[in-house]
């Protein structure tokens, strides 16, 4: 019998009311007394010098406030990056200047040469048409191995070349890796790439920058995951705003999918501005300028080494990987090829050598980030990719090669630094088996073919590192922050509680399946607890929502904070019980004497904390509010087998998902519903890579894919029914829930697994075609069956 | 957008005087212009919209056995009132865009634009159909030149599209990936005094007859007629989504498939 209520059942997301019915509060439904709007003139060349910006004609239109150029921001901060790398040779990265309107250069399309505030938004574009820019065009730096060789045009000609860094993880291990794959019985090689993608939250960014003179404080609305994340950068490094005199809320939020969590030039912009002119300033993205503003994601070219012995035992990984930064640093770029990439090069697999180098490069194209997955997906893709290659090249059953070589004994120590607490990767495999029918297959197959189709069959595990993260070991790898996350609970009077949590939702459901947490410690109802989030003003400093670590980080201080009113609230009943503390026991909302009939409600306990009354005032503050801060032990390693199958059009190259099985391992679950739903959405986003989407720029930096016309989207009929399960758990040993994180798995596994059931439809079809690269659309399948 | 006004007449003869004004442009649907000019790509000075003539809408059979549809005959209601007497032109309206897009889009802005991915223009070729203006009719022959260009004069708009219905037909679209515009988009129909052949998306001179496929489908209407037939790569459309070889592969693939598939 399935819970009704608390941990593990499944209530309806009641946030979802207001979406659904058109009452969410977003930022751009924010509007405040006296706002101007703000248009962005943006460069339209990849990279060029800005001889001129005149902007004497502009200023004089109907409506013109003010227009900012990059001139009203020297001696202004820059963007910071918040994380920074250390190179192979121990030197840190190279880190040019981000600068909030650009200065002296554009460095790629849709860079912001000019900022025109006005009373509308039409006026402000009528003014942005009649700036007179004199910008000498200069060669772009577009393609990565070009940009890295000699007399490339330079993206940033303080720092002498476009190599942000090269990495190398574990450099020591480097010989013998080396010395593993000379040795080995068999080496499968596989170059690939990870193309470029495009977020694409369905609600584009906006900021709404406000003043206040009368007590010196700026307020930044924002469509952000992580409102205290945005403080401390923009305050402290670009605006020099103290912390208390800046308050940012980032209300309700329409996706972030990680290009949400950085800290954009808008932002800084309008918070700016606003004191500048003393008015508001609101800046709203319209779909063109989010394709061409927004950080991209992935971007990685890289060529795989997997060595096997003669007993095909995996006995070393060699990974090269060109990683795009893009034209600057944008806040977590640095750590997404690096330590979000390479310490998951292992896999599900006991391979002692693995060595991975990383180059990060500059191009003249828009910032590259974290998105869903951030680093993962592209270890997983290559990983899994030259699995599948290796087993076919060795005539053995791919599932087979990948069961022997599984990790089996936990904890595990891999030799790219993590360790891998709990698992059991034999467990998900056999329930994947059960439900993608394997044994059905063949007959499957049969009938696609009798209808002129190939049908392939694919699987593939995964590994991730979520709960992000040890504050500790992210700052020795050069995190500039702390990763730890808050919760305040506060206990009203009359029992009913709001919860204060530094994690922030942008679609993740946190306002239903946090209080199922809380009245499953407390035994109340649901419905006496909401969830507070993205106000600094309101929530302790917390960092956000990102990572898959809202319940397994968040939730844990949520946790801590609920056993701190526990205690406290037992003090409380002792008292009014007139029992010892130690015999107080907490069920079903109400503290009872041990073996005794006696018992106190919750809700009287509560307001005898507000009402004190009858109350040990000399021990005891009045009151019941709790805030704890949880900062992880380890991260948490979600994993699982995902199997797809898919039907080949052979005459047109078009490749449909008949079938998707994803058997995943997330430890504990809370809200199975909630649950069922990230890896439905994150498979969708997965197979939208894998066959559908594609960021292109042609040789001269220009956005090919700049609209909806080119940049294809997965839509509903281009995914299947999934079959999903989530039962295989072994829960995480080191959060109070067990809990591992959900929210990436479904992007970071489906790619390869969609790939690989391309690949082994066309080799059954007598097409010897060794990999495809994403997406794998129609003519790009059907060029590689024409060779 | 730039600042325009909006005139909506009730008669073809106030819209085509309203036409008459300086940089006045027609607004039919509005599925290719609204985007147009939220891009600030165009400028008018005055919109005349088309959707309040109802002397243009609606689809009804002629007295010589024609299927006439007015030219601001919504996508939608062409796929309900066709599908009767037309039912492979029905089924091409029924597949335009989206839900949205079927029902704002109409018949006329289609071929009055001639967008090279369009739908319409391939319907309306293989049918050898006829555009009937407010001043002329136009053969469908010598109605499209070119990738977004027609016969059409200044300030001229389509008032209605008489199709004569054939034996057989069908449309077979290969959608683009992202748009899911015709990447490449095959109508054939097969009368009695024989077959037309027309493809979209394809080519960069626009819809176009594919003659030699005509008249291997003329003598046998069978997939198997195609057999060995293509269409040369040479001035086809290469984009992100398929280059001139691809396209001109699928024009045959497409072919065949309806071929296949008429009834």
């Amino acid at each position: 019998m399935p819970k009704d209520h608390g941990i593990g059942a499944s209530p309806k997301r009641r946030e979802d009311v207001r979406f659904l019915t058109g009452a969410g509060q977003y930022t751009d439904d924010i509007n405040v007394y006296g706002q101007t709007y703000c248009y962005f003139l943006r460069s339209d060349v990849a990279h060029g010098k800005i001889n001129r910006i005149d902007t004497s004609d502009a200023e004089k239109m109907p409506g013109v406030v003010r227009i900012f150029t990059g001139k009203d921001f020297e001696g202004v901060g820059g963007l910071p990056c918040g994380w920074q790398v250390t190179d192979r040779f121990g030197q840190p990265m190279k880190e040019p200047g981000h600068p909030v309107l650009a200065q002296g250069k554009v460095r790629h399309v849709g860079d912001p040469i000019a900022a025109v505030v006005a009373d509308s938004l039409e006026e402000a574009r009528n003014a942005a048409e009649a700036i007179v820019l004199d910008i000498e065009e200069l060669p772009a730096a577009v393609d990565m191995k070009a940009a890295l060789g000699d007399g490339a045009p330079l993206v940033h000609d303080d720092i002498g070349s476009n190599l942000c860094y090269d990495w190398g993880f574990v450099e020591d291990n480097k010989g013998a890796v080396d010395e593993a794959i000379k040795n080995a019985a068999h080496v499968t090689t596989l170059e690939l790439v990870n193309q470029r993608l495009v977020a694409n939250p369905m609600e584009p960014r906006v900021a709404v920058g406000d003043y206040s003179r009368a007590n010196d404080e700026s307020t930044l609305y924002t469509t952000s995951q992580n409102p205290h994340v945005i403080r401390l950068l923009m305050g402290a490094f670009v605006l020099g705003i103290p912390e208390h005199k800046l308050r940012v809320v980032a209300p309700d939020v329409g996706g972030g999918f990680g290009t949400k969590i950085f800290h954009y030039a808008e932002e800084a912009f309008v918070t700016f501005a606003a004191r500048k002119i003393n008015r508001p300033v609101k800046w709203t993205a319209s779909r063109s300028e989010a394709f061409m503003s927004d950080a991209h994601g992935r971007d990685h070219v890289t060529k795989i080494e997997l060595a096997l012995d003669k007993d095909n035992n995996f006995v070393a990984i060699r990974t090269e990987t060109l990683a795009n930064m893009g034209a600057y640093l944008s806040t977590f770029a640095p750590s997404v090829p690096t330590w979000l990439h390479g310490t998951l090069m292992a896999g599900n697999y006991k391979t002692p050598n693995i060595y991975v180098n990383v180059k990060a490069v500059f191009t003249n194209t828009v910032p590259v980030d974290a998105y869903r997955g951030a680093g993962r997906p592209e270890a997983t893709f290559q990983l899994e990719r030259v699995i599948d290659k290796a087993a076919r090249e060795l005539g053995v059953d791919p599932i087979a090669l990948r069961r022997q070589n599984f990790v089996t004994e936990f904890p595990y120590q891999t030799p790219v630094a993590v360790v891998y607490d709990t698992g059991d990767y034999n467990a998900t495999m056999n329930k994947l088996e059960e439900m993608a029918d394997i044994k059905g297959f063949a007959a499957r197959r049969k009938a696609s073919e009798a209808k002129g189709k190939l049908r392939g069959f694919g699987v593939n595990c995964y590994i991730e590192a979520c709960g992000i993260a040890p504050s500790n070991l992210v700052g020795q790898l050069g995190a500039r922050a702390g990763l730890y996350e808050s919760a305040t609970v506060r206990v009203n009077a009359t029992g009913t509680i709001s919860v204060y949590t530094g994690s922030h939702s942008h679609g993740q459901g946190h306002e239903t399946a946090f209080p199922q947490v809380v009245a499953e410690m407390l035994g109340i109802d649901e419905s006496m607890i909401d969830i507070v989030h993205g106000d600094t003003s309101k929530i302790p400093m917390g960092m956000g929502t990102y990572g898959s670590r809202s319940l397994a980080v968040g939730g844990s201080a949520m946790v801590r904070a609920t056993e701190k009113i526990i205690n406290k609230a037992k003090k409380i009943a002792s008292h009014l019980l007139e029992a010892s503390e130690a015999d107080i026991e907490l069920k079903d909302g109400k503290f009872s004497v041990a073996g005794t009939d006696k018992s106190v409600a919750w809700g009287d306990v509560t307001l005898a904390a507000y009402v004190p009354h009858n109350y040990p005032l000399e021990d005891l503050e009045p009151g019941l509010e709790e805030t704890a801060f949880y900062d992880p032990s380890n991260f948490t390693y979600p994993a699982g087998a995902y199997a797809c199958e898919v039907e080949l059009d052979p005459e047109t190259g078009k490749v449909t998902i008949e079938r998707f099985a994803a058997a995943d391992d997330f430890g504990n679950i809370v809200n199975p519903m909630i649950v069922s739903g990230q890896v439905h959405g994150g498979l969708a986003q997965g197979i939208g890579q894998a066959l559908l989407e594609s960021c292109a720029y042609d040789e001269n930096g220009q956005l090919l894919s700049a609209s909806y016309m080119d940049y294809a989207m997965p839509r509903a009929d281009d995914v299947p029914f999934y079959s999903v399960d989530h039962s295989c758990a072994t829960p995480c040993t080191h959060n109070p829930l067990g809990v591992k994180g959900c929210g990436e798995a479904g992007a970071i596994g489906s790619p390869p697994a969609v790939i690989n059931a391309v690949i082994d439809a066309l080799q059954s079809g007598g097409h010897k075609v060794e990999h495809i690269n994403m997406p794998a659309s129609p003519q790009r399948v059907w060029a590689a069956m024409h060779g | 957008m730039y600042s325009f006004d909006v005139v909506r007449p009730a008669t073809v003869a106030d819209a085509i005087e309203a036409l008459a004004q300086d940089e006045a442009l027609p607004l039919g649907g509005g599925q290719t212009l609204i985007p147009t000019l939220k891009q600030r790509l165009s400028s008018p000075s005055v919109l005349v919209s088309l959707s309040g003539l109802a002397e243009i809408q609606g689809v009804c059979k002629t007295d010589d056995g024609k299927l006439a549809i007015g030219g601001g005959t919504k996508h939608v209601v062409v796929a309900r009132e066709a599908a009767a007497d037309y039912p492979a032109l029905a089924a091409l309206a029924g597949n335009i865009g989206d839900p949205a897009v079927r029902n704002r889009g109409t018949i006329g802005g289609s071929l009055a634009n001639n967008d090279p991915s369009a739908c319409y223009p391939s319907a309306v070729l293989a049918s050898g159909a006829t555009v009937v203006t407010n001043k002329r009719q136009i053969a469908a022959d010598d109605y499209f030149q070119g990738m977004f260009t027609t016969a059409l004069d200044e300030g001229e708009i389509i008032t209605e599209v008489r199709f004569p219905i054939p034996e057989k037909a069908a449309y077979m679209k290969f959608e683009q990936p992202a748009s899911r515009f015709a990447l490449t988009g095959v109508f054939v129909a097969k009368y009695a005094d024989g077959v037309r052949v027309a493809v979209t998306g394809a080519s960069e001179g626009g819809v176009f007859r594919w003659t030699e496929a005509e008249a291997a489908l003329s003598s046998k209407f069978s997939p198997d007629a195609l057999a060995g037939l293509t269409v040369p790569a040479d001035g086809m459309i290469s984009d992100l989504h398929g280059t001139g070889a691809y396209r001109a592969h699928l024009v045959g693939v497409m072919t065949k498939r309806a071929v296949a598939a008429a009834h």
